[in-house]
């Protein structure tokens, strides 16, 4: 199973947990998952049907958008983590 | 070399090899962006917002500028508006380390703090709230202006490309973005096959602590169709690759360099044999001194005890 990490604005969807595991064998497949899981996550991370904005999705530490977007590949115990865009330091 | 004043010694920063850390068959090269006048890549970026307004009248002579950054930006606005006559106001996260605050206060600049916990965010959200109640100043707002991204085009990525005609790929950090998009078009309008990588710092779980994800902030000025990727860096890999920049090449560079630094290693295996990689190094290691992520002991209890303040 891969293991998604929660950014801290959505871990009342979570019980507080910061990291989750969900399976799939795409990003799609494994937020799904999540979701079943943890039903409130639903309609923070997902819009029509794609990542809403203002959120980064990373595998392995590379942004899915230059991926496959939702269809990229997971293999077993990566690592997805959910992160809010913020400003960065300048 | 002889100039008439400070901003015109900006630039043409040196492009070092680094014969240790590159993996085999590959050629890393660091654009140490700290040989700038006041240390960091923020000069050419400062020279061009400053220069841009008063050249198109939005800046008027004497007039108080007013600009959000955690630092280096507002260190290279200070030393500029110094020599040119305009008073300066930065508005910085609370957490910021005391030598940015102490070269501010040196420069005579005034600064407002945002709160720690709203990381860079914080700081965009006061300096348009200040700026917006006060008709008297002017923000150059690095974020949103298109005269930061220039700079880099006119200037840092001809450069690269006068030193370094077949480079195959160049890293720089995310934090406007400016540097990745107005480099990164430069690059590929010389040669449509080199890559553009942005590497981004993960933030401590403080910066991330925004009330909901609508408060979540895109800067204008990133092109994110210039990049081939985007690779998040955490806090202990950066920290690791920039104390072994210092143990084995000899060079002293602040914690976004590791960053860049750890992109460009991941990123070599992708590209032919051979191939040569710059990434920019925006800055040195002095400003961030005493964070505590140069001293002693083990990277990861290093990068744990400062996790608070390091990208600040």
């Amino acid at each position: 199973m891969a293991v998604v990490r929660i950014p801290t604005v959505l871990r009342k969807h979570t019980d507080g947990e910061s990291k989750v595991p969900a399976s799939g064998s795409t990003v799609g497949e494994v937020f799904d998952d999540l979701v079943a899981r943890h039903p409130g996550l639903g309609e923070q991370l997902l819009d029509d049907g794609k990542v809403r904005g203002f959120i980064n999705v990373y595998v392995e530490d590379e942004d899915i958008r230059y991926l496959d977007g939702l269809g990229s590949a997971v293999e077993d115990d990566d690592e997805i983590a959910i992160m809010p865009a913020v400003a960065g330091g300048a | 070399m002889r100039y008439d004043d400070v901003s015109q010694a900006i630039g043409n920063t040196p492009l070092v090899g680094l014969p240790n850390l590159s993996p085999d068959g590959y050629q890393v090269y660091l654009k140490l962006e700290g040989m700038n006048p006041t240390g960091s890549v923020k000069d050419r970026v400062a020279r061009s917002l400053l220069d841009h307004a008063r050249k198109d009248g939005s800046l008027q002579p004497g007039q108080r500028v007013l600009e959000p950054t955690s630092g280096n930006t507002g260190i290279a606005l200070a030393a500029l508006c110094r020599v040119l006559g305009h008073p300066l106001t930065c508005v910085m996260p609370e957490n910021t380390s005391q030598e940015r605050r102490q070269l501010l206060s040196l420069y005579g600049a005034e600064i407002v703090y945002s709160p720690a916990e709203q990381g860079s965010n914080g700081s965009v959200l006061l300096a348009r709230e200040l700026a917006d109640a006060d008709p008297d100043v002017f923000m150059p707002f690095q974020y949103g202006n298109p005269a930061n991204p220039l700079a880099h085009y006119e200037t840092t990525a001809p450069e690269i490309l006068a030193d370094l005609p077949d480079v195959a790929a160049f890293v720089a950090g995310l934090g406007t973005g400016g540097t990745v998009t107005g480099a990164g078009k430069r690059l590929k309008q010389h040669d449509p096959s080199i890559r553009v990588y942005a590497a981004e710092p993960e933030y401590g779980d403080l910066v991330y602590g925004l009330r909901n994800l609508d408060e979540g902030y895109v800067p204008e000025v990133l092109d994110v169709d210039v990049l081939d990727s985007r690779i998040k860096v955490d806090s202990r890999k950066a920290l690791a690759w920039t104390r072994r920049l210092a143990a084995e090449e000899g060079i002293f560079a602040g914690v976004s360099t590791g960053a860049s630094l750890a992109v460009a290693v991941r990123i070599c295996k992708r590209l032919p044999q051979g191939s040569k990689v710059v990434a920019l190094s925006p800055d040195g290691g002095w400003k961030y001194l005493s964070t505590g992520a140069y001293a002693p002991g083990d990277t990861d209890d290093v990068a744990e005890a400062i996790s608070g303040t390091l990208w600040a």
